[in-house]
């Protein structure tokens, strides 16, 4: 039956995620994006609400509820929050996640109990490639077998970066195929340097080259059998579409409420058709792709080849982000182009989403 | 439930169901009556009223789940699909029946709905009047009269834009909603509704107008004049009150504006059809020429005409996502005033922008008539206007995000 509902449970996780989003991620914003840093502190409470660990099997310390409809409803919460911050938080599920869908018991016994542990255990992985024409789904990045070995060559970017990363998974492309490869921060041939972008400025990311890098044929992500990289990637998009709504509805909500109490020519400007049609447009848009981003997100857990529903989200979500938080800074007018309020940060990071994937896993 | 895209087996029947009337039915006179314009689709009306309204969809077992007011969106998207100027033209109650049905009694609802479902006799229509020549998004600012003598109401005015308002003004069995101001000093207050049969001395059908679309739709315009109908055929109460609907229980103006957040999730279900359509067509088009979209291409792999497409099959997926969730809350009895005219508003532009992409993107194929797409963009283009134009739902969206009266957003 179709149905628009969060089950109770996904409606108490809701509700848990909007107030640490609130109180906590968007409390930290602003002063994270002026210092390019992240906060300890908010890391360790985020890890608390065991997001990622919660989707772990349980042999491994986890909770055994993996579901990508609810990473969706996680991710939108965070973003709205911050994005970058919101990266950071899941960052665990890109490591995490992986391994525990396609790993070995012996990459899953051994990676996975981190992430529910006491401390908050970052992961990362790497898919975009320093070129206009990156495709996650054709890296050029290649992995070539040497014996019992693997090599891998070429260049990453938009790598998320946090202390303790380690290993990370990269994306390579292996014979026609791409598959994922564990990789040591201190392997042989792998240099990583800071990176910078225009949104995104609290997470540390870095732009590697992987120049020979040798692995054992164990650093092969799932052995033998290998991993669905398709999968992997579609999981990334649907991350990002729900993140993309959340980024919305926040430059949203702040667009709206402005508009309620800055007054124009003897009343609010939110009693001008042009305003606020143009809140009605971006509320009716945000709740579209929502849609999409959870009907993906459904055909992930669903078990089947989710691409098709995946590109749709993140096409739509991408879009729909960047144009809201572009509204969002015209309605604040002049204001709106000031650092003193964050649509103009949602519309360096609602850019973004041209280029992200795989930030996050659902 | 939580949340789920998986439709029941009883959807999944119907859409089979209605999907094989859309071809075998819709589609062979689809060209025939856009260019007879006027004329009654007498094959398709006879057939609907001899068995196609006794045919119900396959596959499903009593008891079984359903999808409720959803399945009802697939049925409209199905014949939509098939085309949208047969569909309003099916004789049924269509928007008269469902204002009887919100808001007339039970002895109402057997008096004017009942012959819709008897077997036998001659195809018969409902219908609503509301528009005027001088009002139209504005419904509070309607001329038409109503006046009580002795134990008849009595209309005097001028209806425009009256859907399959020439079938049933003239079709004996069939009837007319007609709004009309008992006291134009109350206002919106003042604003009734009342049924009027077909035949009625006093309703004249003057002509159906020339449409860009939708052409084998009737749209007429009715002039009451001294108009007699029995007082017994008022919808809701006589009382003009200028209190508040939600706690006097009159449902009033504001009652009959009700009725619009079940029809708009319909509304927005068939633009929906009637834009896949010519996404359909314009994938199998392209297709054969070996222009496809690869769903897992790279931005820059991408060429225009994929970019297109993906935008098309994304914009029309959302618009059917948003109708469909407007129409399950109505299934589950929550308010959905927003969300009805949320997918009202994006279902209308939406297809609007598909079906006339579609035809650039098929170049001088698709601007001939040699195919429906270039059809496909004139009917498109009526659910931007009626049932609420874009500009009247985005008005009660922003009243509803902004918490604006409609006095504050105007």
């Amino acid at each position: 039956m179709i149905d628009f509902q969060p089950s109770e449970e996904q409606q108490l996780i809701i509700e848990t995620v909007r107030g640490f989003a609130r109180n906590e991620v968007r409390a930290a914003a602003r002063e994270c994006d002026e210092t390019a840093k992240l906060p300890d502190a908010l890391l360790a409470a985020a890890h608390e609400l065991g997001l990622v660990a919660n989707a772990l099997p349980e042999a491994h310390g986890g909770g055994g509820a993996r579901s990508a409809v609810t990473g969706a409803l996680v991710a939108e919460e965070l973003a709205w929050g911050d994005l970058a911050l919101a990266v950071a938080i899941l960052s665990p599920s890109l490591l995490a996640l992986p391994v525990a869908e396609f790993g070995t018991d012996e990459q899953r016994s051994r990676l996975l109990p981190r992430f529910s542990g006491p401390a908050f255990a970052p992961g990362s992985l790497a898919v975009v490639e320093p070129r206009f024409d990156s495709d996650p789904f054709r890296p050029r990045t290649r992995a070539r077998r040497d014996g019992d070995a693997y090599v891998l060559a070429g260049r990453k970017c938009l790598v998320p970066w946090l202390d303790g990363g380690d290993p990370l998974l990269v994306v390579a492309d292996e014979g026609g195929t791409a598959q994922a490869f564990l990789v040591p921060r201190d392997a042989r041939g792998l240099a990583a340097a800071p990176d910078r972008y225009m949104g995104l400025q609290a997470l540390p990311t870095a732009e590697l080259t992987l120049d020979g890098v040798r692995l054992p044929a164990a650093a092969r992500l799932g052995g033998e059998a290998g991993a669905d990289v398709r999968r992997i990637v579609n999981q990334g998009r649907v991350g990002l579409a729900a993140m993309a709504v959340g980024v919305a509805r926040a430059a949203f909500e702040i667009a709206r409420d402005y508009a309620r109490q800055r007054e124009a020519f003897g009343g609010p400007i939110a009693a001008k058709q042009a305003i606020a049609f143009k809140l009605a447009d971006m509320a009716i848009e945000i709740d579209g792709a929502r849609l999409l981003a959870w009907e993906a997100a459904w055909k992930l857990d669903q078990g089947g080849d989710a691409t098709r529903e995946a590109a749709l989200a993140i096409d739509q979500a991408r879009q729909v982000s960047l144009e809201v938080a572009d509204g969002a800074v015209q309605v604040l007018g002049g204001h709106g182009y000031t650092r003193e309020y964050l649509p103009e940060m949602h519309l360096r990071n609602a850019r973004g989403f041209a280029v992200f994937e795989a930030l996050t896993l659902v | 439930m939580p949340i789920s895209f998986e439709p029941t087996p009883s959807t999944l029947a119907a859409r089979e169901h209605y999907n094989r009337i859309a071809r075998e039915r819709m589609r062979p006179i689809s060209r025939k009556y856009d260019e007879l314009e006027h004329e009654l689709p007498v094959e398709w009306v006879d057939w609907y009223w001899k068995e196609g309204r006794f045919r119900a969809p396959g596959g499903a077992s009593p008891g079984d789940a359903t999808d409720g007011m959803i399945q009802v969106c697939v049925q409209a998207e199905e014949l939509c699909w098939g085309d949208a100027a047969l569909y309003l033209r099916m004789p049924t109650p269509a928007l008269g029946g469902s204002a009887v049905a919100a808001a007339g009694t039970p002895e109402q609802r057997d008096r004017f709905l009942s012959r819709f479902r008897a077997a036998g006799g001659h195809p018969i229509w409902g219908a609503m009047a509301i528009t005027e020549p001088g009002a139209g998004s504005d419904a509070a600012a309607i001329q038409t009269t109503a006046e009580l003598d002795g134990d008849a109401w009595v209309l005097n005015g001028t209806k425009i834009f009256c859907t399959a308002g020439e079938g049933a003004s003239q079709a004996e069995g069939g009837f007319v909603v007609v709004w009309a101001t008992v006291d134009r000093s109350a206002g919106r207050a003042g604003i009734k509704s009342f049924v009027v049969p077909a035949g009625t001395p006093g309703m004249r059908f003057e002509g159906c107008e020339k449409k860009l679309g939708i052409r084998a739709s009737d749209t007429a315009t009715l002039v009451l004049e001294g108009c007699r109908v029995p007082r017994e055929n008022l919808l809701g109460s006589a009382e003009v009150t200028k209190r508040d609907a939600r706690t006097t229980g009159d449902k009033g103006f504001k009652g009959a504006m009700a009725t619009f957040d079940a029809s708009r999730p319909i509304v927005a279900a068939m633009a929906v059809g009637v834009g896949r359509a010519a996404l359909d067509v314009a994938v199998e088009e392209l297709g054969r020429a070996g222009v496809a979209v690869r769903w897992d291409a790279g931005l820059h792999a991408r060429s225009a005409v994929e970019q297109d497409l993906m935008e098309m099959h994304g914009e029309l997926q959302a618009a059917r996502l948003l109708t469909w969730r407007a129409a399950r809350m109505l299934s589950l009895g929550q308010r959905n005033n927003l969300e009805a005219s949320m997918a009202k508003a994006k279902a209308g532009l939406a297809v609007t922008r598909i079906t006339q992409k579609a035809v650039e993107l098929l170049g001088p194929v698709g601007y001939s008539r040699k195919l429906l797409v270039e059809k496909w963009m004139r009917d498109a283009k009526i659910n931007d206007i009626y049932e609420g134009t874009q500009q009247i739902n985005q008005l009660i969206v922003a009243r509803r995000i902004l918490d604006y009266s409609s006095s504050m957003l105007r």
